[in-house]
């Protein structure tokens, strides 16, 4: 019973924590600002505002907090009919990976404010961009080979996804630290490959030692594909992404656990599917690998579905 | 222990018996992902052969002289050099189409089929044979995406090679980025029942 008590006592204290900063906007105008669509922002009023003030373009004037110079042009301001509600919509996306700054002009004050994301939100969006959005088997067609090799079981496939994961992270920091000491500051950008291919096949040789000596089962379960991890894809793209993007250290990790996470999920799905499979009265020319890849398009399409998904 | 075929089996064989694509289901990524069009397949294919026969040829020159234990990692880097060479070759000569290739000419790296080619083959074999067989891989290879990409053309937008041949669009679905499974499976479904029943013919 008492702890019951403590408890609502201190979900009680953490709410109001929650509410402190809401009370504390109260005395602005602007209560609240998020980016809407990629290109949008909607505002949010404390009190009605008139829809000539609020609701008319050329009172605002926006532009990205590093360059101040570069005004965006707001093309049509919509009102909410209550009057608290202000949608601004730009002719072109948004770059809502960085913080605007909006500025309001006429409403008794001038007011500004800026626009950000947090920026977990924006490592957490990276991470589930790379994990459903852009998920490296289903929409951007990489690993392929090993996807269909280790999709046949699901322990395999449980296995697999988990050891690939392992070797991501550990070889995507490797590649970073390697790109960003040493490739850049020496101009070496030409050998990319080389070097990325490099460190992609001293971590699965690493990986291939200690998994032999703490888990024989597994390592017998792969068999040649943990070689085959070598002739991954996403193994190799992953690096050459956060190089073309200039990732830093904790988008680097995001993404290498949102592909290895992807690639995860991807077999295990597969692998469901494959099992039930087995099962079915497949036409005798399409057994197997033919009709693994009609499985396969049938699950990108379905991953089709999160390509507008935007959760922050 | 050299191979008992002559040069023009062993690029037959490349081409048909062990068809990158559709028999040993090797290097799937660009299959899916880049096959849209035939001079797409091409463009990749002509890379492919490239690398292919030339770390074919580096491997068989100097198949004495690694150490069998580190052979993997060595085809690796000989594979990543001839890599850099053409992907930097087709980023200076050809940057429209190395535009559209995008990051699959880096990736031929990790194809898993010339890796395999050189395990298999050209760390056994002699250089001339290593030659001809990389060129039957490669050639295999390139047309493996190019029968992709004219299906995936001539269904989708209705042309080969950019010319207008149908008419009309009878499937636009073809060309839509994950068709590629589909149009893959359905291929090989397809050549799996000519050869049933070649078989079939041949016994009766």
């Amino acid at each position: 019973m008492k702890t019951t008590l403590m408890t609502r006592r201190v979900f009680l204290a953490a709410l109001l924590c929650l509410l402190v900063p809401a009370l504390a906007w109260a005395g602005n105008l602007v209560s609240g600002q998020r980016f809407g669509a990629n290109n949008e922002i909607v505002v949010t009023f404390s009190e009605p505002l008139a829809p000539a003030v609020a609701g008319e373009a050329a009172n605002y004037s926006v532009h990205e907090e590093a360059d101040p110079d570069i005004r965006l042009a707001v093309s049509e301001v919509v009102l909410s009919e209550d009057g608290r509600t202000a949608t601004l919509k730009f002719p072109a996306p948004l770059n809502t990976v960085k913080t605007h700054v909006v500025s309001m002009a006429g409403a008794g004050a001038a007011e500004s404010f800026r626009v950000s994301k947090s920026y977990f939100g924006y490592l957490l969006g990276i991470l589930i961009s790379a994990l459903l959005i852009n998920n490296f088997v289903f929409t951007k067609y990489l690993g392929l080979c090993v996807f269909f090799g280790t999709s046949k079981r699901k322990d395999t496939a449980k296995g697999m996804g988990i050891t690939f994961t392992i070797v991501m992270v550990a070889s995507a920091i490797m590649s970073w630290f390697f790109y960003q000491f040493i490739l850049k500051p020496f101009g070496l950008n030409f050998l990319q490959i080389v070097i990325f291919i490099g460190l992609v096949s001293l971590t699965v040789q690493a990986v291939d030692t200690v998994l032999r000596k703490v888990n024989p089962a597994l390592f017998n379960a792969f068999g040649v594909y943990l070689v085959l991890v070598i002739a991954n894809c996403v193994i190799l793209a992953v690096p050459l992404i956060l190089a073309d993007n200039e990732y830093n250290f904790f988008e680097t990790v995001m993404l290498a656990l949102g592909a290895g996470g992807g690639f995860l999920l991807a077999l295990y799905l597969m692998s469901s599917v494959r099992e039930r499979m087995e099962l079915a009265n497949v036409p005798r020319a399409f057994k197997g690998v033919p009709i693994a890849f009609i499985v396969a398009g049938q699950f990108a399409l379905a991953f089709l579905g999160f390509s507008g998904l935007s959760l922050f | 222990m050299a191979t008992d075929k002559t040069n023009l089996q062993l690029v037959v064989n490349g081409i048909l018996n062990e068809n990158p694509i559709f028999r040993l289901v090797l290097s799937m990524c660009p299959a899916v992902g880049i096959s849209t069009t035939v001079m797409n397949g091409f463009m990749l294919g002509i890379a492919v052969l490239f690398v292919q026969v030339f770390s074919s040829c580096t491997i068989a020159i100097f198949k004495d002289k690694i150490h069998p234990r580190i052979r993997i990692p060595t085809y690796t880097l000989t594979i990543a050099t001839w890599v850099t060479v053409i992907d930097m070759v087709l980023a200076a000569y050809l940057p429209e189409a190395y535009a559209k290739m995008g990051i699959f000419i880096k990736l031929i790296v990790a194809f898993a089929i010339i890796t395999m080619r050189l395990e298999m083959f050209a760390c056994k074999e002699s250089v001339t044979a290593s030659f001809w067989d990389g060129i039957g891989m490669g050639l295999g290879f390139m047309f493996g995406m190019m029968a992709l990409g004219f299906v995936r053309e001539l269904l989708g937008l209705g042309t080969v090679l950019g010319y207008d041949v149908l008419g009309f669009k009878p499937l636009l679905f073809f060309i839509l980025p994950f068709a590629g499974f589909f149009c893959v499976g359905l291929m090989m479904g397809f050549f799996n029942y000519i050869e049933a029943r070649y078989r079939r013919a041949k016994r009766a």
